[in-house]
């Protein structure tokens, strides 16, 4: 079919629009596309490799050496800073990605059947919701063990129920729509009808929560591997270098927390301005 | 200021909006003024730019639209030079404004009697210790019974009509001298249109206030307006007295709309432009759908008995037949439609497609059943009932995709060959919802309907949200594609005239029950019931016009 051919044309050249209409996008995905590059060619690229300790040059101040300096081991900052990008956006993407597909189904579920389906999964919801977040997360790796699939899944489960709830109200709102009733005319299925009709068209919104969510999935990982119940030194991860080098702070050595801090905030802020973005790309309107 | 003086002189109006594609005119060289006591129609199509021109009297314009040009007399003040300051106590004590969709220009978590008080003392002509009489006053003299208790109920409580009623009590409660209602009974029932309309027209003549009326229906202005200007694409076309306009309309556009308003001797070639031969239907077969003591009820909130919203009735249609099914909101006209095309179940009754009882099949699982693709419908409105993510032809195409074997290729013939029928250009084929016309989208929608050559098409007020030329051209699509392919229509609506032009029967419904049934003719010269009478009376005829 011809619009069918043509449509990743029109796709890519919305992209550019999407691109060209909005610079604060632009400059989100140029640092999105940034930060997934250094995930998969930074460790290809550091000048040393970030578990090696040289004792001799421990807590160097930045230098043209050590752009970074080097921490209390001897160890390169950039090189540490670099390669914990991966594990970083691993953890962040795998937890979002888990908590969208099953916060999506769970909402949409209860979103589309209501009743007894509605009420069972919004109980569950609300339990989740009813400890303190961050606190949950950590009881689920204290208690599950202090590996990184715990913290993707401690990480999922804390931000199921912002996906599920709003899912639930958009799909809520459309259950009866015009193209909806006419889908059921043209012969198509309920479960049909929810995952062409109805679900594509929650999306927009959805995606802003998306990306918001990828900044919060990365503080989260960093906030556990702080407080010791993360990824385990000598592994490098934002986290974990902050936390180290917060003993140093006292005794002068900034460059410890300073740089993987930024590299935090970096990733943070890029991921929530990324939001607007996505939404724009995913919202039909805005093909013109 | 002398009796004769204009009491509002607008001029040689350009309003500019700043858009993405560059400064558009939505209005240009607009110039009208209206006397006490003179009750003038602003009459237009979409897009005419006849809401525009009441935003910039009341300078209540988006950020995004400037007056470029021109000037807005009000008692000799210029209002278009005015300040932000001024403005404010002009608007609602001088100027007032009555929105389209009464229950949200209510604050819905407020009582009315709250809302009305608030404008009185905005406007200090009460003080907080009878500020309450006033506004029970005011509730009285938009005839609201028992306004006491009215006082403290909320939008949500009151029904449209009451709602509009109310809307006005808040917008004549400082007594102003110009009232602005722009299209103030769309979306109400014809009895409710009627009971608004006289009460605004009574109640301009007892204050000897202005008014203007901005709405798309001639029949409403010829109705109950002075004077009519017609706006065409932002500008003024033609500005008449009501007898002068309608006896002798002077230019082409006024012409072409008064053609395409449906009035009570025109037949449905008369509404286009140029004249075609009348449709041939071919003779009406056997009955095709027979509906039998049809039920249904719903749980009602804090009863034991619950509501019959359909309560009991029978009808049939004949093969290649056209029946009318007409009533005001809540009758159950709605739920009768979803339940024969089995979107919802049934409480009791049968209901006889082709000898066989669907109603016995539950809804959830009818959207597989053999005779599904034989049902189908073309929805109130049309962007509602098109996927906003989808093409034009992935929408035709869904239900052939689902319940016919074509391949690919013969799919996409398909697609070409419906696009072609229901007139809609092939290159909009690859366009999505929001990039079509009103006209485009109700076009799409006839498509997907008739893709699958069925034989009963329910039409659900297919023209209610059309301008009345395109409703023109719809609705001789319609009655082209019943004479081409003998389809049979129910045709849901609570437009009596539209009746008149496209069905064989009609069917009058209230309270859920099927209060009387006959041949169009027959129920529409002479009918039986009351209600009927109520309704036929209701509606507001254009004069007879010589075009």
């Amino acid at each position: 079919m011809d619009t069918l051919a043509s449509r990743p044309n029109t796709l890519g050249r919305h992209f550019l629009y999407v691109l060209s209409s909005n610079p604060v996008t632009a400059i989100a995905f140029a640092l999105f596309a940034l930060i997934v590059l250094t995930g998969v060619f930074g460790p290809l690229l550091v000048p040393y490799d970030p578990l090696a300790t040289h004792s001799a040059r421990a807590l160097e101040p930045p230098s043209w050496d050590h752009w970074f300096g080097t921490d209390h081991l001897g160890r390169d900052v950039f090189s540490r800073v670099v390669v914990a990008t991966r594990l970083d956006l691993l953890i962040s993407v795998a937890a979002v990605s888990l908590s969208f597909v099953l916060g999506s189904l769970m909402g949409a579920l209860a979103g589309f059947f209501g009743g007894w389906a509605d009420r069972i999964i919004g109980r569950v919801l609300d339990t989740v919701m009813a400890f303190p977040l961050f606190v949950l997360a950590m009881g689920i790796v204290a208690a599950a063990g202090n590996t990184i699939e715990n913290i993707i899944i401690a990480t999922a489960i804390i931000n199921l129920p912002f996906y599920a709830r709003m899912v639930r109200a958009e799909v809520n709102i459309r259950r009866n729509a015009g193209f909806v009733q006419a889908a059921r005319l043209s012969g198509n299925l309920d479960w049909r009808v929810l995952a062409t009709q109805i679900f594509p068209n929650a999306l927009p919104p959805i995606m802003v929560q998306l990306s918001l969510n990828m900044g919060w999935a990365i503080l989260n990982a960093a906030g556990l591997s702080f407080i010791g119940l993360g990824v385990r030194p000598p592994t490098p991860e934002w986290g974990i270098m902050v936390a180290e080098g917060a003993n140093f702070i006292v005794s002068g050595e900034w460059w410890l927390t300073l740089f993987p801090g930024l590299a935090l905030m970096l990733a943070v802020f890029t991921f929530n301005l990324l939001g607007d973005g996505l939404r724009d790309l995913v919202d039909p309107q805005r093909r013109t | 200021m002398t009796a004769t003086a204009p009491l509002l002189a607008i001029e040689d109006l350009t309003v500019e909006f700043a858009t993405r594609r560059g400064t558009v005119r939505a209005i240009e060289q607009v110039s009208l003024s209206i006397t006490r006591g003179e009750t003038l129609g602003v009459v237009g199509e979409s897009g005419s730019g006849k809401s525009v021109s009441a935003y910039s009297v009341l300078q209540i314009l988006d950020r995004a639209g400037r007056i470029a040009q021109g000037s807005i007399q009000f008692s000799g003040m210029r209002l278009d030079q005015a300040s932000e300051r001024t403005l404010l106590d002009i608007r609602g004590r001088e100027i007032s404004m009555i929105f389209q969709n009464p229950r949200a220009a209510l604050n819905p978590i407020k009582p009315v009697g709250r809302q009305i008080e608030d404008v009185l003392l905005q406007h200090t002509l009460a003080a907080r210790s009878n500020v309450r009489n006033e506004a029970i006053k005011a509730l009285k003299a938009v005839r609201i019974a028992d306004p006491e208790q009215r006082y403290h109920a909320y939008p949500f409580e009151l029904s449209g009509g009451m709602c509009q009623r109310v809307v006005i009590a808040i917008a004549l409660a400082c007594r102003p001298q110009l009232l602005i209602a722009d299209e103030p009974t769309t979306g109400l029932d014809v009895t409710t249109q009627k009971a608004v309309m006289e009460l605004v027209v009574e109640l301009t003549h007892e204050r000897r206030m202005a008014s203007i009326l901005i709405t798309h229906d001639l029949g409403l202005a010829a109705a109950y307006c002075d004077r009519i200007v017609v706006m065409e694409q932002g500008k003024i076309v033609e500005s008449a007295q009501v007898s002068t306009l309608f006896q002798a309309p002077q230019h082409p556009y006024t012409q072409r709309l008064l053609r395409a308003t449906p009035r009570l001797d025109s037949r449905i070639r008369d509404l286009l432009p140029e004249p075609r031969p009348a449709p041939v239907f071919p003779p009406h077969g056997p009955p095709l759908l027979e509906v039998r003591d049809l039920v249904r009820e719903f749980p009602a909130r804090g009863q034991t008995s619950a509501v019959r919203a359909v309560d009991s009735i029978s009808f049939t249609v004949h093969q290649g037949e056209s029946l009318g099914l007409v009533g005001e909101s809540g009758c159950g006209k709605s739920t009768t439609s979803a339940m024969l095309m089995r979107l919802l179940d049934t409480s009791s009754g049968q209901i006889l497609f082709k000898g066989e009882d669907i109603a016995a099949v539950p809804a959830a699982r009818f959207a597989r059943h053999p005779l599904r693709g034989k049902l189908q419908m073309v929805f109130q409105d049309p962007t509602d009932s098109l996927n906003p993510r989808w093409t034009a032809e992935r929408s035709i195409a869904d239900p052939l995709l689902r319940l016919s074997n074509l391949s690919r290729r013969q799919r996409r013939l398909r697609v070409q060959e419906l696009a072609e029928r229901v007139g809609l250009p092939l290159n909009l084929l690859g366009r999505f919802p929001h990039q079509l016309s009103g006209g485009q989208k109700s076009r799409v929608g006839i498509a997907r309907a008739i893709a699958l050559d069925p034989d009963l098409v329910v039409l659900d007020e297919p023209t209610a949200a059309l301008d009345v030329s395109v409703q023109a051209v719809v609705l001789n699509l319609l009655a082209d594609l019943r004479a081409d392919l003998g389809m049979s229509y129910l045709f849901i609506t609570h437009d009596l005239n539209v009746v008149r032009l496209i069905c064989d029967r009609v069917m009058v419904m209230q309270a859920g029950v099927i209060l009387e049934h006959g041949s169009t003719e027959q129920v529409l010269s002479r009918p039986e019931q009351a209600y009927t009478r109520t309704l036929l009376a209701a509606i507001p005829h254009p004069p007879p016009v010589q075009v």
